[in-house]
């Protein structure tokens, strides 16, 4: 235990104010914090979906967690459930065999719900290409997407800037 | 001659009886492909099963350039510690394409199978299980999307169906259902529990979910633009899955890589090794609530990717080998800045590591938790790191010893016990082990250039390459065609083999387990898929 207590002592806290963003998200997460107080409860809950990626967009969202961006200290989590989550965070090409699975997550949320395309593949079928018969489309092809991040895969800055915008816009 | 052409198979075949041909228009010939006939093929594998080859992958295509007709071919590939690998084909017969099954010498063969079924509509005959694989229920029964008749863009009709699980009849045991979409953020498979009380009975899984058609989508693609969607198969195995795929296109091509793209190479597999090592020892002790070592862990995974960023233009090191080379080259501050990353990732990790060992709530959960044994990783063939846990040591960098590794000491952790805990160090000791070798390759990493020309091989001319990604031995055989461009591409992650070690280390182990277990295994869904 103490061994532990030492470690965290001498890392200290490492949570950047994501300076190569320029500060940008530092202040949109400033005045975002009222909006998410307002309309989301103080909390702001995120269903992923992997509809078909490559894996490396999943890494990516894990990466927002951890300790340099940390994206809860904008009131942003990830949920288990799509019954309590306000977002639906959609990575891949949506696959043949998961269109029907992305369908009904979308539809067990509560309404109304945003929706991001997360990764060139979610945005337009990416390297994979839309004229293949495993491939249903891209995500705006099976459910209506309110904001789209590009990237193959997209950096947690942007995965981060792009969710804050999204709440933003609605 | 470094490399002579293997003969050790064929003489082994022969003593058993089995007459086989070599193939001229296969590469490299330190990994022959024999030609065998249709009678011979359930024999030829239990030969090989007697002779201690481990199966590589099961794959079936239709016919190239050089074959006189357009039937359809059944390819299979075996390893020997030895005497390295060897691959076997068979030409079917055009009106029945039926093929005996090799699942009751290899079980790992099975899904491979079932994949040819679904993909090609060849009849395997005496399987022990006649399901679809990634082709799901809803697909008409006569699509088959591999053949050269089916449009790759093909829009099919969906159609009713029900996959039929395994069932108990007894009334004290209940079901389950995971999935396709989990809790975390993870992709997506279905696992079907067989619960009494807490403990596992029977887990069972269900893929095919992130199937996207990558072996339809490269055939037509040149190396050059191709590569790019092998680097995608996994996308955490990015650069294995690149370099299996140039390493094939290479070898077909005949054409030869710098001995400094080599150590680049080996400098990008290892980094990527201990990173998903790094990141995937935080996550299996945050299933047991050790959340510490999460976060530590996945700051040194974040501080790896963005020196990644810096210096090889991406987080993932994704499109950074290319046919040929590699597309960036390090000077020498560069390579001064990644030895003292790398020097002082080993010295943190280990630090870490002690605090691992001396935690008893994270040892109580992972000590004993999902054992596979010996006997077991053999009769499948598991991979990697789960295959060293359980005593079973494959390892291509030593085995097929392709460079930089020629000029390398690989060590291999020895595990035993074949469980969590065993899984969990041999992923300690192999970022270590990286972060030797990265070191010693970039102290001393050659002059030259980083690029060779790539020029495609003749039509019809086939290459094989086995690549030890971190997740164990990638194995890729492609063809080309016309012009330059890749007629069939097939590709075996090390998913495909070792999903099938989770689904025996889980039986009798509590259901809150599982995710412990899941993530000491780590495979890729994508991989699996395809």
């Amino acid at each position: 235990m103490i061994r532990i207590l030492k470690q965290l002592a001498k890392i200290g806290t490492i949570t950047e104010p994501l300076a190569e963003a320029n500060n940008e998200i530092e202040q949109l997460g400033k005045q975002l914090a009222p909006v998410i107080r307002k309309h989301f409860a103080g909390s702001l809950a995120i269903r992923a979906v992997d509809a078909g990626s490559c894996n490396a967009c999943e890494l990516e969202i894990h990466a927002t967690n951890n300790a340099y961006y940390d994206i809860e200290r904008f009131g942003i989590h990830f949920t288990a459930s799509p019954r309590f989550a306000d977002m639906l965070l959609v990575t891949g090409p949506v696959t043949r065999n998961m269109e029907t699975a992305l369908k009904m997550t979308f539809e067990a949320m509560p309404q109304p719900a945003l929706v991001v395309a997360m990764g060139d593949c979610a945005v337009g079928c990416g390297v994979f290409g839309k004229d293949n018969y495993a491939i249903a489309g891209a995500v705006s092809d099976i459910i209506p997407v309110n904001v789209v991040i590009h990237g193959c895969p997209p950096t947690p800055t942007d995965i981060i800037r792009s969710i804050l915008q999204a709440i933003g816009n609605d | 001659m470094k490399h002579p052409v293997n003969t050790w198979f064929a003489e082994s075949l022969g003593d058993h009886g089995i007459y086989t041909r070599y193939l001229e228009d296969h590469h490299p010939t330190h990994m022959p492909c024999l030609e065998i006939r249709l009678l011979d093929w359930e024999q030829a594998a239990q030969t090989a099963r007697r002779i201690e080859m481990r199966l590589v992958a099961v794959w079936a295509t239709e016919g190239g350039r050089h074959e006189q007709d357009e039937g359809m071919y059944v390819y299979m590939c075996f390893a020997h510690p030895e005497h390295r690998h060897a691959l076997l084909r068979t030409l079917l017969g055009k009106k029945n394409r039926k093929i005996p099954s090799i699942s009751k010498h290899y079980i790992a063969a099975s899904r491979m199978e079932r994949h040819m079924q679904d993909m090609f509509g060849i009849d395997v005959a005496n399987t022990p299980d006649k399901r679809r694989w990634l082709k799901h229920e809803h697909w008409p029964e006569d699509a088959y999307p591999l053949l050269r008749e089916f449009a790759a863009d093909t829009r099919m009709p969906k159609v009713d169906g029900e996959y039929a699980f395994v069932k108990s009849g007894s009334d004290g045991v209940y079901e389950i259902p995971v999935g396709p979409v989990h809790a975390g953020i993870i992709e997506p498979g279905h696992f079907r529990f067989l619960a009494v009380g807490e403990q596992i009975l029977n887990m069972e899984q269900r893929f095919g979910y992130v199937h996207k058609g990558i072996e339809k989508a490269m055939q037509g693609r040149t190396a050059l633009d191709g590569i790019r969607l092998a680097g995608r198969v996994s996308g955490d195995s990015t650069v294995g899955h690149a370099w299996a795929f140039a390493q094939a296109c290479e070898y077909a091509a005949k054409s030869k890589v710098s001995r400094r793209a080599s150590y680049l190479r080996g400098v990008l597999c290892e980094r990527e090794r201990m990173a998903n090592h790094i990141g995937d020892i935080g996550a299996i002790c945050n299933d047991a609530a050790f959340s510490f070592m999460l976060i530590q862990m996945h700051r040194l995974r974040e501080d790896m990717a963005r020196l990644h960023a810096n210096l090889f233009g991406h987080r993932l090191l994704m499109d950074a080998i290319t046919p040929g080379g590699v597309a960036v080259d390090l000077d020498v501050q560069s390579a001064r800045e990644l030895i003292a990353q790398t020097r002082s990732l080993a010295v943190e990790v280990e630090h870490l590591r002690a605090i691992y060992a001396d935690n008893p709530t994270i040892q109580q959960r992972v000590i004993g938790s999902g054992p596979v044994s010996i006997d077991d990783a053999r009769d499948i063939g598991l991979l990697g790191y789960a295959g060293r846990a359980s005593g079973d040591y494959p390892d291509e960098r030593i085995e097929e010893a392709y460079a930089p590794y020629d000029d390398l000491d690989v060590h291999i952790p020895q595990g035993k016990l074949g469980d969590v805990a065993t899984r969990v160090w041999v992923r300690f000791e192999e970022i270590a082990d990286s972060a030797r070798m990265i070191i010693q390759l970039l102290e001393n990493l050659p002059d030259g250039d980083i690029q060779a020309d790539w020029q495609a091989p003749e039509p019809g001319i086939s290459g094989f390459s086995a690549i030890e990604s971190w997740r164990g031995e990638i194995a890729c055989w492609l063809r080309f065609g016309e012009g330059g461009v890749v007629d069939r591409y097939f590709v075996r992650d090390p998913s495909a083999i070792n999903w099938l070690g989770l689904e025996l280390a889980v039986r009798e182990v509590p259901v809150p387990d599982f995710p412990l277990n899941n993530k000491s295994f780590n495979c890729s869904y994508s991989g699996n898929d395809v």
